[in-house]
């Protein structure tokens, strides 16, 4: 158990310092890290050695994309890690009791978006050279929180200036 | 994909119903719900899939063969359950054993022992003396035993507990771990083909609605809520079904065919089926 949680702890380490490498090479707003290391921090904790998808009914999205999100969410934190065999699709159907076209779509999507690799006969692997996608991944979702800052702001006619001033404030706290 | 089964321009005349062209295919692999009210023609198609009744038109093909002139091959590979036990009352799972023996060429009596001790279903009792869910499992069984490629069941869930029906729809799970295998399972429970089903066809009133990819349809179909004026000014082309009230009405739309802001609900399979069957009866 306990080196269980050394281990745990080590892989969270390390995913975190990978993480704030990343954004520290693109100059992004430690909050934001921090926003984002505070969402996959749970993941990461509570991850075992099996994985971890929660399909919920009465949540708005596509089943496929809960499965692709959450898939995706697992690479970033580190708790898949690049060429770790994912469950085949027939088996996620099983266990998730869901149709085997949604998890052959899920698996199609994280494809196409370079988390995945999958090889006929073998199965699906999490794909060795990610970083640039996840970095890609990271803006996007860097990009989305910003989207719903600025348009707080502008409700409340604050000023673009003003929105990097409070910035440039939060950043620098945040570094000291 | 190879489709295992293959079904065109089926039809049946009885007096007062008539199955008119039924169509559709499910390709290897996968599972299809045949979904459809009481008499719609969800068990004549299954008759004919299983030539136990003579069509009038109409081609099926299984495993790309035709299911006339090929009838004992494909049989060979097919696990059949209907909806009530027809074992005689008289005998007993180990008496069953024996006479399956000599059926399939196939019978694999450990598979069946094996099935047996899982189901908890005592080999000595008479199939009389079983309760409806034991004579059900008794059949899943049954079909299970000659390495088939190919579930058709009929109705194999309903009047089932819940606990049943879930252990019964894990071993459908199994089943398709394989993807050689397939299932055709009709039913008018829908909540357990909601679940499971890779493609859905329905069936009303003798006719194929639509038999398409299961998450297709949920994405494409929604429940429209409106007002009656809002209702009146839609184009009527777009409603599927609907259901008015006196303060207000809900419709079975296409999203993607309603242009503007309205409020749309997400549609279950149960919903689609509903709608389809009013929208088709005005």
């Amino acid at each position: 158990m306990l080196q269980k949680t050394h281990d745990l702890e080590k892989a969270l380490e390390n995913s975190l310092f990978k993480v704030y490498y990343l954004f520290y090479t693109i100059n992004i707003d430690l909050d934001v890290i921090m926003y984002i290391m505070y969402i996959y921090n749970n993941n990461v904790i509570t991850g075992s050695d099996s994985l971890d998808i929660i399909i919920s009914n009465s949540n708005g999205k596509p089943i496929y994309e809960q499965i692709t999100s959450q898939i995706k969410n697992l690479i970033i934190s580190g708790e898949l890690k690049p060429g770790e065999a994912l469950p085949s699709m027939r088996l996620l159907a099983k266990e998730l009791r869901i149709s085997v076209i949604t998890t052959k779509r899920a698996y199609e999507d994280l494809e196409r978006d370079g988390f995945i690799e999958s090889i006929t006969g073998k199965g699906s692997f999490v794909a060795l050279q990610n970083s640039e996608f996840i970095r890609e991944e990271h803006l996007r979702k860097v990009e989305e929180y910003l989207q719903n800052t600025i348009e707080t702001a502008k409700i409340a006619n604050i000023s673009l200036e003003e929105l990097i001033e409070i910035m440039t404030m939060l950043y620098e706290e945040g570094e000291r | 994909m190879e489709n295992v089964l293959e079904v065109k321009n089926l039809s049946k005349d009885y007096e007062g119903f008539h199955l008119q062209n039924v169509s559709f295919s499910l390709p290897k692999g996968c599972i299809m719900g045949l979904i459809g009210e009481n008499g719609a023609g969800k068990s004549t198609t299954i008759k004919l899939l299983l030539n136990l009744i003579h069509r009038d038109g109409g081609d099926i093909q299984i495993f790309s063969k035709c299911n006339l002139t090929h009838e004992k091959a494909i049989k060979e590979e097919l696990g059949v359950v209907l909806d009530e036990s027809n074992f005689p009352d008289n005998l007993c799972a180990r008496d069953i054993d024996l006479v399956m023996k000599s059926v399939y060429a196939k019978w694999d009596q450990n598979v069946f022992s094996s099935y047996l001790r899982r189901f908890a279903l005592p080999d000595r009792k008479r199939v009389k003396d079983y309760s409806k869910g034991m004579k059900m499992k008794l059949s899943i069984a049954v079909a299970l035993s000659h390495h088939p490629r190919f579930l058709i069941l009929d109705e194999a869930t309903s009047g089932l507990d819940p606990m049943v029906r879930e252990e019964i729809l894990d071993i459908f799970l199994e089943f398709i771990q394989d993807e050689e295998h397939s299932i055709l399972i009709s039913s008018h429970i829908i909540s357990d083909l909601e679940k499971i089903a890779d493609y859905i066809t329905f069936i009303h009133k003798g006719k194929v609605m639509f038999s398409e990819v299961k998450d297709s349809l949920l994405e494409d179909y929604g429940i429209l809520k409106c007002t009656h004026t809002e209702f009146d000014q839609l184009d009527k082309e777009l409603i599927i079904g609907c259901r008015k009230n006196q303060f207000g009405v809900e419709a079975l739309v296409r999203r993607k065919k309603l242009q503007g802001k309205f409020l749309i609900d997400s549609a279950g399979i149960e919903d689609i089926m509903l709608f389809h069957s009013r929208g088709a009866g005005r």
